[in-house]
């Protein structure tokens, strides 16, 4: 069996009296692609949230390998491997493309209280951030301050700041959410051939992507878990066909 | 010719204006620039807060006084002070203060790090004004200047105008090529990052608060730089070396000249100064003694700089410099 990178148990998030993430328990292997789905207002991005330490939960635990990460800061949690995108991009505008994912792979160097040598002189540094830009197409973009990118463009930058920290867990949210035809296609093959060497959490509404690169699903409504299995048994089940695809079908 | 080629050529010559002025200026000229290049350092060290790393500092001139009253409390009466070890105290000694106050206000944001600078600088402003600390409010007299010997060879004198003005250019020399070495390093382009979007930083693993408050320590140690360089060429400290007068015209300054520029804030001092000095020799015009309300002046400069410079003079300048380039394509 393959290792489990990450792991929830009764994870549950409330704000006031709203209960958005419940009870939620799930794993995420390495080598595999793990989907949340679910209506708006599921409580996706909060799991998400609760996941890379943005929230803390309410209950439950998260668990890392084999560490207890709940309740960490999110800087700690990004350097013990878990890296992130977020559903409403969130760069560093003025910085060019190469700059925003050239300060995503400084973050793992031991400390940046370097204060003499200048950071552009760091090879590995900008050969990392090098591969993520060309990782998700972007390689002749790097001169180009990511505010005169296109919205599709800042959504590959957002992914590949996130590739630059090295995460073995990649939490991405809504990867796809406005880009075109072209580059959502060269992120499913991308997000394929992540999967090698990395646990993906993947929330996403775009069903044909989904479906092409899950290898776990798991099916959220109003903060639970309504369903979790593989793409044949979720396609298959009823439940799932009535709360989600169903209505899905109905708009 | 490009831009940065103008800026270095610009640098040089009012490097090169300034090593000579000594030459060419009377000894009140000379003082005054020595005032002017002093400001301009503790303008850059704010600007490494306000400008590169988005911390609006309103407390600056607490670390400023601090190392002034170091050096007057490490100078014995009648005697000199050693300048090799007082300097370094001087500026250990705000360094450490930026430690102990930055620890507490850079977990603060936005209103409320104004708020919380303003109220340390105003605790030690009062430390010093209501008790008989170092004279209380009238300050205390340096008597005798900081003596910088080594063995028995005296390389400058302390209490020669000259010599303190030509410490002061080296000082300011240092301190912006010290503040460009460390924006282009790892860690200032991790100020920059946490200047536009702090909560990125966050996520892609940077303790900001560690960040936050070295560049607080770095910054009010230059500005001890500053204080004890003041307290050097004056001869006297007081508790308005401290107050929020200060602070606030130093703002002033870094804003005028143009933030997260370095040159901006120089240059916005040497506005700033040469300008209170004119409105305040200004005459009597009918009736009404200008140079006595030179304050009322100023204000109206200020609010016509922020109208029509709002990035400063340095964004002006860049401003017109596009607007030509654009008409060369």
């Amino acid at each position: 069996m393959t290792e489990t990178v990450l792991r929830t148990q009764g994870l549950t998030r409330r704000f006031g009296g709203l209960v958005a993430v419940k009870d939620v328990s799930l794993e995420c292997r390495m080598g595999e692609v793990h989907a949340v789905i679910g209506p708006n207002g599921a409580g996706k991005t909060t799991l998400v949230n609760l996941l890379s330490g943005d929230l803390e939960p309410s209950a439950g635990k998260v668990v890392l390998g084999d560490e207890d990460i709940t309740g960490l800061a999110p800087y700690l949690i990004s350097k013990l491997g878990v890296g992130r995108s977020y559903q409403k991009t969130n760069v560093f505008l003025p910085f060019t493309a190469f700059e925003n994912c050239r300060l995503a792979a400084q973050s793992r160097l031991a400390s940046s209280m370097r204060f003499f040598r200048p950071a552009l002189a760091d090879r590995e540094v900008n050969a990392a951030a090098g591969r993520a830009l060309a990782a998700v197409g972007l390689e002749t973009r790097g001169s180009t301050p990511v505010a005169e990118l296109s919205h599709g463009e800042q959504r590959q930058v957002e992914i590949a700041m996130a590739l630059a920290t090295r995460p073995r867990l990649l939490l991405l949210d809504e990867p796809l959410a406005g880009m075109g035809a072209e580059e959502s296609a060269r992120i499913v093959t991308l997000l394929k051939g992540l999967a090698a060497e990395h646990a993906i959490l993947l929330v996403e509404h775009d069903m044909d992507a989904v479906f092409a690169v899950a290898d776990v699903l798991t099916v959220m409504v109003n903060g639970m878990v309504l369903e979790s299995g593989t793409p044949g048994h979720i396609r298959s089940s009823r439940a799932v066909q009535e709360a989600y695809l169903g209505s899905e079908d109905a708009e | 010719m490009n831009a940065n080629r103008i800026a270095t050529a610009a640098l040089l010559g009012a490097l090169v204006a300034l090593a000579l002025l000594p030459f060419l200026g009377e000894k009140f000229t000379v003082q005054i620039c020595t005032k002017i290049m002093i400001m301009a350092i503790l303008a850059m060290s704010l600007d490494l807060l306000l400008g590169y790393t988005g911390l609006v500092s309103f407390g600056h001139a607490a670390f400023y006084g601090a190392a002034g009253y170091a050096l007057a409390l490490l100078t014995p009466q009648y005697r000199a002070a050693n300048f090799w070890t007082s300097f370094p105290l001087a500026v250990a000694a705000s360094a450490l203060l930026a430690i102990v106050i930055g620890f507490f206000v850079v977990r603060t944001r936005g209103i409320y790090f104004i708020m919380v600078t303003l109220a340390f600088a105003q605790m030690l402003f009062f430390l010093f004004f209501d008790t008989k600390i170092a004279g209380g409010s009238d300050g205390i007299y340096i008597d005798v200047r900081p003596v910088a010997r080594i063995g028995a060879w005296q390389p400058f004198r302390l209490d020669d105008f000259m010599h303190v003005y030509y410490l002061a250019l080296v000082l300011l020399v240092l301190t912006y090529v010290l503040l460009r070495v460390i924006l282009r390093s790892p860690f200032g382009r991790v100020l920059a990052g946490i200047r536009v979007n702090e909560h990125r930083m966050l996520s892609l693993g940077y303790p900001t608060f560690r960040y936050k408050l070295a560049c607080f320590v770095i910054s009010g140690a230059i500005a001890g730089v500053a204080g004890y360089l003041s307290a050097v060429q004056f001869g006297v400290v007081n508790p308005e070396m401290l107050g929020w007068h200060l602070s606030a015209a130093v703002m002033m300054m870094v804003i005028l000249g143009g933030m997260g520029t370095l040159a901006g804030p120089a240059i916005g001092a040497a506005i700033w100064m040469l300008l209170e000095l004119g409105l305040q020799s200004l005459p009597s015009a009918g009736g009404v003694d200008l140079g006595k309300h030179w304050q009322l002046l100023m204000g109206g400069f200020i609010v016509l700089a922020a109208l029509l410079l709002p990035n400063g003079l340095i964004g002006f300048l860049d401003r017109v410099r596009g607007r030509r380039d654009e008409s060369h394509d």
